[in-house]
């Protein structure tokens, strides 16, 4: 289909044509701000959960069914659903929440939704409010096989807070945070659903454009199907090749471990 | 300082950061029950904003979905369910099936099959959307039920897990069975599939969390009004134009509910499940 140019009841072979427009100012938007986005998913995504995770496993913790619930709730949500909320809470106004703080805090109100910056900061905050209490999750669920033994050799050792976490913890949980660092890699690349909850499907200076909304726009707004397919050809090979280089450098490949 | 000293001021630190995190997630959904319990002259005051309290308590925006003009919503939220209900048990039914053949049975071409599991688990359904369109409309099915539910019938992700699942089930059973005189459907219906309830229950969760709250894939193939799922309608209020805020925020806090009943029915497996599908991963 990538090689088609695709029109209601008619067909033709293009060859290559449709590759060779891919490369245009407005993909490369689409793909940078995509980018900007999974890199600060990625690092919110596993770092955060995995200390909080790591928090609510201590043993002095108390109330820790509580507070699983009580993150996990996000996560029930649709995207409209979390979105339309955000919208209010970031609302443009002066009297918005989000804005009331900023200027509790000595800070100058924001139009969220009109700028690059704050507009992915709208982005990667309702994701990451969204996914925290999945990962959590995981992370808790990891922690749980951790042996005891391993702790109690550390203990006599005389190892402390940190030595145990980076020796005995982190190294039981690796198979875990690669797991989650590759998934949120791909939904990053993924990603249309948030932007879409702030934008619909044009932001101003295309500051909320993803890649697949790219593809939305180009094959089915545009109905150019057969370049909308060839942009997710290129998305794939993309996600492939991140996805590689990340599995290497976090020695998922290394035998053994 | 003394231990016990220590221990109860690490343990305060600890349950003052969690209420904080606790908050921060829980604050969006309080303040959309607030904005849904306000009046719209509230929530309209100074251009659309969350309020952090209510200042008048009023049921109108409810009173607005249950009467007349909430027609058009009581249809999505329908149609979601339907969908749901028919996706849950449909893909829990064919890829409980191929999960468990795929571990239990010898057969010709089982690697091939496994590896082409594995590889469209890797690519995204964003992908694909564009040629499952073009079959949809050639099959002209788009703006029906059937187009949002075909292409999510047997999920990749499901396999997986069905498969993983299966491995650690007893085959001594089945060649018990298999001496008594069972055959291969009634072994999997009447012994193997009650063994995999744990499993059944987290993969419903996941199908009814996926498909419930699904946006891309029924934004491309649903047109008319009268067929959106819940997602999409909601979506079409949301315009800068419409003033329809009062069904979206009482609308939006309802259709929470029934993935909270579904995840409070068989949350005890979920967290059992996610591990047995992610950690091998």
């Amino acid at each position: 289909m990538s090689f088609q140019r695709v029109l209601p009841g008619q067909i033709d072979y293009i060859g290559t044509a449709n590759y060779s427009r891919v490369f245009n100012p407005t993909f490369y938007t689409a793909l940078q701000n995509t980018t900007i986005y999974v890199i600060l998913t990625v690092i919110i995504l596993t770092a955060l959960p995995l200390i909080f995770a790591v928090f609510l496993n201590n043993r002095l913790m108390k109330f820790t069914n509580f507070f699983r619930a009580a993150i996990f709730i996000p996560a029930l949500t649709s995207v409209i659903v979390a979105g339309t909320i955000f919208r209010m809470i970031f609302g443009d106004s002066d009297t918005a929440i989000a804005n009331q703080f900023l200027t509790f805090i000595g800070l100058s109100p924001i139009e969220w939704r009109y700028g690059a910056a704050s507009g992915m900061f709208l982005m990667v905050v309702l994701a990451s409010w969204r996914w925290m209490g999945v990962n959590i999750l995981y992370f808790l669920a990891a922690l749980q096989n951790v042996n005891n033994d391993l702790y109690e050799a550390a203990d006599i050792d005389g190892a402390n807070v940190w030595q145990k976490f980076r020796h005995v913890t982190f190294p039981a949980i690796k198979p875990v945070v690669i797991f989650l660092s590759t998934i949120t890699t791909i939904n990053g690349f993924r990603m249309f659903e948030e932007s879409f909850v702030f934008w619909e499907t044009s932001s101003p200076g295309n500051i909320g454009l993803t890649v697949v909304g790219y593809i939305y726009q180009e094959g089915i707004q545009r109905n150019d199907m057969g370049f909308g397919a060839a942009v997710g050809i290129v998305l794939l090979i993309i996600i492939f090749i991140v996805s590689i280089i990340q599995l290497y450098l976090t020695g998922a490949f290394k035998k053994g471990d | 300082m003394e231990k016990a000293l220590k221990e109860k001021i690490i343990s305060g630190l600890l349950l003052v950061l969690f209420m904080f995190v606790a908050f921060v997630a829980l604050f969006p959904v309080i303040s959309l029950v607030v904005a849904s319990l306000s009046p719209a002259s509230d929530l309209m005051r100074y251009g659309l904003s969350a309020e952090l309290f209510l200042s008048a308590f009023d049921f109108q925006n409810y009173t607005a979905i249950f009467g007349a003009e909430g027609g058009a919503y009581w249809q999505w939220y329908l149609n979601s369910i339907i969908i749901s209900a028919v996706l849950i048990v449909l893909s829990l039914f064919f890829s409980s099936m191929v999960g468990y053949a795929l571990a239990l049975y010898e057969f010709k071409g089982k690697r091939l099959v496994f590896l082409l599991v594995l590889l469209i688990l890797m690519i995204p359904f964003e992908i694909l959307m564009l040629p499952l369109f073009r079959m949809m409309t050639s099959f002209g099915l788009v703006d029906s039920y059937l187009a949002v539910m075909l292409p999510l019938i047997v999920a990749p992700i499901a396999v997986f897990f069905f498969r993983q699942y299966s491995l650690g089930l007893p085959k001594e059973l089945m060649e018990s069975a298999r001496v008594d005189g069972c055959t291969e459907y009634g072994i999997f219906f009447r012994i193997m599939a009650p063994l995999m309830l744990p499993s059944f229950a987290a993969m419903a969760i996941l199908q009814g969390l996926t498909s419930w709250n699904n946006f891309l894939w029924p934004l491309l193939v649903l047109r008319s009004n009268d067929i959106f799922t819940l997602p999409i309608g909601l979506a079409t209020l949301l315009t800068p134009y419409g003033n329809n805020y009062q069904i979206l925020f009482s609308g939006s806090v309802l259709s929470i509910i029934p993935i909270i009943i579904l995840f409070l029915f068989f949350q005890r497996f979920f967290i059992a499940g996610l591990t047995t599908g992610g950690v091998k991963g």
